[in-house]
């Protein structure tokens, strides 16, 4: 099995799916001849040819919005957008129509989409390079929203994204796109959408996240076991559909819960995670529940973002106000 | 500069003016291109069907039997003969004032009448009726035709899609980005521009200064053509042409239509409040029903008890349609849960356990 970065399981996961299904086709600015601005298309273009590996124009809107009638013509369509805060202009496609359509027809048209996006700062990149729209996503029903914080993740979740007749947001972490490298084994697997796993176990709190944060909360649990307690980390891996179960078998166990992600704060979705616990597990709780979040401004620029992004300092004294508490 | 890009616009309305045959009086200006006599007869019969439903359709809005409602009268000619060129195992992307091409593209006018009636399948056309959902929002439907069309090609199949839109939708965004991915990969698609002069109060002209709107498709390499939208012979020419080029693989191409809004944006507006009584009885010498039966007439092709029979026949098929819709039951109030995903989601199972429905009115 070869050791894999992020960027590279996602690139063998398009190359499986478009190899086993002559439906899929990428397209998106920058996809073919360069590889993709992160290179996660490399090589597709040979391998496929430009019918199903298509540079586009620079359009995010008419990327989206003709994806949408090439799904409802029965291909499966992989689009990219460059980067998640360049996914405003085509957000009225994502949210009032491809996540729509099986609505408006009564399930006479399906939309089978899967929107590659990255998203996440700390890579030192201009304004709107690095907003994180997960909770915009999951407040439109019809749409699903997936990230994975690892290579294993990113393959497992990206054919199952594919493979979903709904459209799924696939929102790739571009901070980890190659920091870890591990074993990711060739050929098809899938990994269930709508279930979160659990990262690390523990039984005196549990912290819960995605993508981008995941190996944060990871450090910062580590820390905290060398002061003597033990964490529960969640990785949700699919955003909405939330587990609630996971989250919930967890907390009940622990008593305590901490959210993390880097979205500003207010109405973000670590609000209906604590919405969640607060209706389903008020009784367990031993603590209020803690939100380790961005700020509520707009994402900053490169010379202040390290402030901006939750720490494992931030996550860390989170846990520890709520093993205090 | 103002001055030369207002020459250069003038230069293209020299380029864009409306293909007409038949003029408002019925009369041939040009030569007629080939139609079976039966066709034109029955391409009348469908417009005043086109023209019954609409009339039923807004009397019935007064009463309150159905919800708003968007009129097509004066609109019937672009809507009837474009759906009688395409075939019915293409595609057609209507808006949502295409009650007459959805009609003659197969859509039971027992739908049509669902539709403002907020029944759900109103908004779905029979498995073998190749009509995609309408989407209320403007111009959104132009990428999804573009891309359906696209998928087609890379099928490597040899059909036509086609689309529609009004004159206000060419100011949207998704107009300009799905004629430009039209021309750039060559889809077989032709776009359809009705232009009825008012994007509800706004005028025709506020809405581009462009001379012309047809114009807009040479801007992205797309052949464009104008043509008088009220004339059914004009419409056929260019219409079928553009198909055929389209299934030939020779590419996309967008027609503006000129036509008139005869009635009201919608049930919900007094057009008494934006334009004038003048221009409104101008425009109704240039009805599109008026123009081709005395073009029939003139072929003899129709009398006058003829054409009274069209019409009463026409109000019978709309009645029987609309007592049709009225006796189908409403779903079931927790339908909307049915058709958000493929699958329930655990919030969505949950919240379907505990749903209480309210009593209807």
């Amino acid at each position: 099995m070869a050791k894999l970065t992020m960027v590279q399981a996602i690139n063998q996961g398009l190359k499986v799916a478009m190899e086993s299904n002559p439906d899929v086709v990428v397209l998106g600015e920058d996809v073919g001849r360069d590889g993709g601005v992160f290179r996660a298309t490399e090589g597709l273009l040979d391998l496929f040819g430009n019918e199903r590996v298509v540079d586009t124009p620079l359009s995010e809107s008419g990327i989206l919005g003709t994806s949408i009638g090439m799904a409802v013509y029965g291909l499966r369509p992989v689009p990219e957008i460059q980067f998640m805060g360049f996914l405003y202009p085509a957000f009225d496609q994502l949210v009032s129509q491809a996540a729509r359509i099986r609505t408006r027809s009564t399930s006479r048209f399906t939309c089978p989409i899967t929107l590659r996006v990255p998203y996440g700062g700390n890579v030192k990149s201009p304004e709107l390079h690095s907003d994180s729209l997960e909770s915009l996503i999951a407040h439109s029903p019809g749409v699903k929203i997936v990230t994975p914080s690892n290579p294993y993740d990113a393959k497992g979740l990206l054919l199952a994204a594919i493979s979903d007749p709904d459209p799924v947001v696939f929102a790739e972490p571009l901070r980890l796109y190659r920091s870890i490298r591990e074993e990711v084994p060739e050929g098809w697997y899938q990994i269930e959408l709508g279930k979160a796993k659990v990262a690390r176990e523990g039984s005196d709190v549990t912290v819960i996240s995605w993508g981008s944060l995941l190996p944060t909360c990871l450090r910062a649990a580590e820390l905290a076991n060398e002061e003597g307690t033990s964490v529960e980390v969640i990785d949700l891996r699919t955003v909405s559909p939330i587990d609630a179960e996971t989250i919930l078998r967890s907390v009940v166990k622990t008593h305590r819960a901490v959210v993390v992600h880097e979205a500003p704060k207010s109405a973000g979705l670590g609000a209906e995670v604590a919405a969640i616990l607060a209706e389903e597990a008020i009784l367990d709780l031993e603590a209020p529940v803690s939100r380790v979040t961005g700020y509520d401004t707009p994402f900053p620029l490169p010379v202040v973002e390290r402030s901006y992004v939750p720490s494992d300092r931030r996550v860390l004294e989170a846990i520890r106000a709520c093993i205090k508490f | 500069m103002v001055a030369k890009s207002r020459s250069t616009t003038k230069d293209a309305s020299a380029r864009y003016s409306p293909v007409q045959i038949l003029n408002s009086e019925g009369e041939l200006t040009g030569p007629s291109p080939v139609i079976k006599d039966e066709q034109l007869v029955r391409t009348l019969k469908l417009m005043i069907i086109g023209r019954s439903f609409d009339q039923r359709a807004l009397s019935l809005q007064r009463q309150g039997r159905i919800g708003t409602y968007a009129p097509i009268s004066g609109q019937e000619a672009v809507q009837v003969v474009s759906s009688l060129c395409l075939s019915d195992d293409e595609w057609m992307f209507p808006t949502y004032r295409d009650y007459a091409a959805m009609y003659v593209h197969g859509m039971p006018l027992r739908d049509l009448f669902l539709y403002p009636m907020g029944h759900p399948q109103g908004g779905r056309a029979p498995e073998s009726v190749n009509i995609y959902a309408i989407s209320i929002s403007i111009a959104t439907h132009l990428p999804h035709a573009v891309g359906a069309a696209w998928a087609s090609k890379i099928k490597g199949e040899k059909k036509a899609f086609m689309t529609y839109h009004g004159d206000g939708a060419t100011s949207e965004g998704d107009f300009h980005e799905a004629m430009n991915f039209a021309g750039v990969f060559q889809v077989p698609l032709v776009t359809i521009c009705e232009n009825n002069g008012w994007a509800i109060s706004l005028p025709r002209e506020r809405q581009t200064h462009s001379e012309t709107i047809a114009q807009k498709g040479e801007a992205y390499g797309v052949a464009a053509v104008m043509v008088d939208g009220n004339d059914i012979l004009a419409l056929y020419k260019v219409i079928s042409e553009s198909l055929d080029r389209a299934r030939a693989g020779d590419g996309p191409t967008f027609i503006e239509a000129v036509t008139y809004r005869l009635g009201p944006h919608t049930t919900a507006d007094d057009p008494g409040r934006y334009r004038s009584q003048e221009e409104l009885e101008e425009m109704k010498l240039k009805d599109p029903l008026v123009r081709t039966a005395k073009y029939l007439r003139g072929l003899g092709l129709l009398s006058e008890s003829e054409e009274a029979e069209m019409w009463e026949e026409a109000k019978s098929l709309v009645g029987d349609a609309l007592k049709e819709a009225e006796s189908i039951a409403p779903p079931n109030p927790d339908f909307f849960f049915d058709h958000v995903y493929a699958e329930l989601t655990p919030n969505l199972l949950k919240q379907r356990r505990e749903f209480v429905p309210e009593e209807a009115e």
